[in-house]
Parts: structure tokens; sequence; C-alpha cells
């Protein structure tokens, strides 16, 4: 047994670091405030074939394994936690695509989303259903050869720039995939402000209305929306989600590391108080066995193992609660000066709250992990 | 591998997500309440990875998955045209 990532994934990782450190942090500060994703990061991250990292090269992606594309995830998730969630959103649909698309489906949109010429959005959640995403209202009645929808989303991350949506509704109360596309007449996109993590998210409500689209833009069959094409998807945002975490807890240790050898008190630098040691301690453990977790759910995604989706729930699970935990740590160390834009630790404090709960809450996973591992003795 | 081969692949692999006492060769695993939103795609990739098929858009039928003989009848038939 020998835990550590292979020459590839090491240079592929310190490009990634990079990418962040030239193109992201110099600027998060302010796009972050501003709860505006800039477009021109959004064409470098395509220019560098982040945007179809998961996909293979004859669609124009990077066919990245598993273990690098959370890498990927946890670089971006060092620097912003926006930033990893278009990578998260965008490739969920993408995967779902390839995996469950129609040829005419993945010629019409796997290479343009996969070279980054479109931005894809994954629109699931709406106002009454969240954690229980069977109780979606949203509907599609055939017509003709067409589907009409009705109803409403809310919460989809980067809907106010995307150009296509794979958007859940029930077809006779079975939950069916389709591609939406943004300029669909009857879809209305009303934009959601002032969140207070993941500002620069571009979270929008989406509102259907008679909205009419081929029935070639369904995906995969009726009825096996939820859990076939939508379950593929969380599995794989809880993946990045999961690695994401972990790079923005390395972030807040990094952060307090150094803070804690600048900073005097008492005389003497906060490193030498041992209360101060205890937390990072406490940090740097969490930091390690969150990715170990990540690292074991990657290598069980790229081997195809069954066990992979229970491993990517603990992942998600312990991750996020870690970064909540390191991000609270390094708050805690820095003291007045972390509540100010000065430092990037606000930032990450408030968007680790929300990986708590997105792509299936932490009581979700509790509830997922545990039924299978009780299931399976009773 | 025949059938039966097939079959007690399928069981065991079950073993480890829900109670198999009582569950009979045609009843509906998905209505057990023992199994959850994770299980389908755990299933889908079990039988790609154990018996080397490629479960296409076309095998999405819950009369592929939805209980023992199911599955074992996919795999057969998918594994009969490799």
């Amino acid at each position: 047994m020998r835990i550590a990532l292979t020459p590839d994934q090491e240079r592929f990782q310190q490009a990634c670091r990079a990418f962040v450190a030239e193109e992201i942090l110099p600027r998060v500060e302010a796009y972050d405030e501003a709860e505006q994703f800039p477009p021109e990061l959004i064409q470098k991250m395509a220019a560098a074939g982040y945007l179809g990292a998961n996909a293979p090269a004859e669609y124009g992606g990077l066919g990245l394994d598993a273990i690098s594309y959370g890498l990927l995830c946890e670089e971006f998730g060092r620097g912003c936690a926006s930033a990893r969630s278009l990578l998260t959103v965008h490739s969920m649909v993408l995967l779902a695509l390839l995996r469950w698309g129609s040829p005419t489906q993945k010629e019409a949109w796997a290479e343009r989303l996969a070279r980054g010429a479109a931005v894809a959005a994954f629109a699931l959640s709406e106002p009454t259903a969240g954690s229980d995403a069977t109780s979606l209202a949203t509907t599609a009645v055939p017509d003709g050869g067409h589907y009409l929808l009705n109803g409403r989303k809310k919460w989809i991350t980067f809907a106010q720039i995307a150009d296509v949506f794979l958007l859940f509704a029930k077809v006779a109360g079975q939950i069916t995939a389709f591609l939406v596309e943004k300029d669909n007449p009857g879809l209305t996109i009303k934009p959601i402000r002032g969140l207070s993590g993941c500002r620069a998210s571009m979270l929008a409500e989406l509102h259907l209305e008679n909205c009419r689209i081929p029935g070639e833009n369904l995906v995969g069959r009726p009825g096996f929306g939820w859990p076939y094409v939508g379950g593929l998807a969380l599995d794989h945002g809880r993946y990045t989600v999961a690695c994401g975490c972990l790079g923005l807890a390395a972030a807040c240790l990094d952060a307090s590391l150094a803070y804690v050898t600048e900073r005097r008190q008492f005389g003497v630098p906060l490193a030498e108080h041992q209360l101060i040691q205890q937390l990072v301690t406490d940090m740097a453990v969490n930091v390690e066995t969150a990715r170990l977790l990540c690292y074991r759910a990657g290598y069980l995604r790229q081997e195809g193992d069954p066990g992979a989706i229970l491993a990517t729930a603990m992942a998600k699970y312990h991750a996020a609660r870690v970064a909540n935990e390191t991000a609270a740590a390094a708050m805690q160390i820095h003291g007045a000066n972390g509540f100010t834009r000065a430092y990037p630790l606000q930032r990450h404090w408030r968007d680790a709250k929300v990986m708590e709960i997105i792509e299936g809450s932490t009581q979700i996973q509790q509830l997922l992990i545990a039924k299978q591992l009780i299931a399976a003795k009773s | 591998m025949n059938h039966e081969q097939i079959r007690e692949k399928v069981i065991a692999f079950l073993g480890n997500y829900l109670p198999l006492d009582g569950l009979g060769d045609k009843d509906n695993i998905f209505q057990t309440r023992a199994v959850n939103s994770l299980f389908a795609m755990q299933l889908v990739l079990f039988v790609e990875k154990e018996f080397g098929i490629q479960v296409e858009n076309e095998d999405l039928e819950m009369s592929n998955f939805e209980s023992i003989h199911a599955v074992t009848g996919l795999v057969a038939r998918k594994t009969s045209n490799q």
C-alpha cells in the first residue's frame, strides 16, 4: 500500500495551484463582494481545459483520472468556492450527458461544454423540494412530440449565466431529466442576490411557464431522472465538493500557520501559546483525514468500484464538516483581523457553511451512510 | 459464466446492501425499505465492473433492475451478446 500521487498528478496539481494563484487569488475578494463571476475568468478556465477536465479527449476534454479531477477541485477550493462551484455544476451536467445522453444530445452539447464554449447548470432543487428530491412539483406534459414544462426551480448555481440546464420534472408522476436551453421563451431566469456564502456563484430561480421543449431533449428514459441521471450527477458533485472542502480547509490551515508565526502576543509569537498549538494540531489532523477520505473515494471512482458511491458520501460528509471546523478555528486564531477583507478567512468561513448544505446536507449524508451500513447487517 | 453463476454473484453483491432473508428471486428490491437513492447507481456500477458490460440508455427499464431475477437476466443477455 502506497498513498502517493503519481508524477503526472503532482505536475497537474502544481499547474492548478499556479492557475489559482495567478488568475483567482488577486481578484477573488472583489468579485465575491460584487456577486459577479468574471466572464474572462470562465474563458481562462475553459482555455486551460478545466471545464472539460472530466470529458474524454474525443470531446475536447482533458480526460483526467478521478484523483486528478479531485486535485483540480481541491486547488480551486483553496482559492474560491464559487469557482469550484462552477466546475462542479458544469461537470455534473457534462458527465450525465456523456453517460445517459443520446447521440444527438452528445453531438449538440458534449464538445461545446467540454471546451467551455457553453456553460451548463443543474436544476433539481425547488422552493419546496430540497433534501427531499422526490417531492418535485415541476411537471412535464407530452405535447405532440414536445414536452410542456411548468414549475419553479430555486438555488440553481450559475443559472444566471448558464446556456443550458439539466432540469428535472415529473412526467406522469415520474422524475425525468431534460435539457432546457436558456433562450426558451417559456423560461424566465431570476437572479438570487445577497447570499452569505459562495456569493459569486450567480444563483437564480428558474420559472417555467408552458416551457415547450423538443421530445428529443429528454435525457435517459422517462422516469429515470431520479436516481439514475440525477444520482450520477450528484455523486460526482459530492466528490467535487468533498475535494473543494479539503482545499478550503487546507487554505485555512496554511493561512493560520503563517499568522501564528507572525503575530505576537504577550511578547511571543502566537505559535508559542499551547492553546494555539492545540487548535493548529486539530486543524492539521482534520485536513489529513479529509484528504485520505477524498483520495480513497477518488481511487474507488477510478476503479469503477460500487463502493465508490458510499466512500464519496463519507468523504463529502467529513470534508464539509472539516471545512467548517477548520475555517472557524482559523477565524479564532486570526481574531478581529479574520473578519476583514484583508484576509481570506472571512470568505472561507462564510463559504464553508454552504458546503454542509449543498449536494446533500450533512444530515442527509448521515441518513444515507447509516442506512446502508445498518441495512446490510440487519 | 452461466445463469446460476451470475445469480450467485448478484446475490452476494446485494448482501452488502440489504438483508437477504426472505428475499425471493422475483421480489422487488426497490420496494424493500433497505435501499436508498445511492443504491441504484451502486447496482449499475456493480454489473458493469463485475461482468464487464456497459449499461446503456436502452437498458434503463425497471424490469432490468428490480429483482435478483431481473438483474441476472440483464447480465445474461448482455454477456451473451458480447
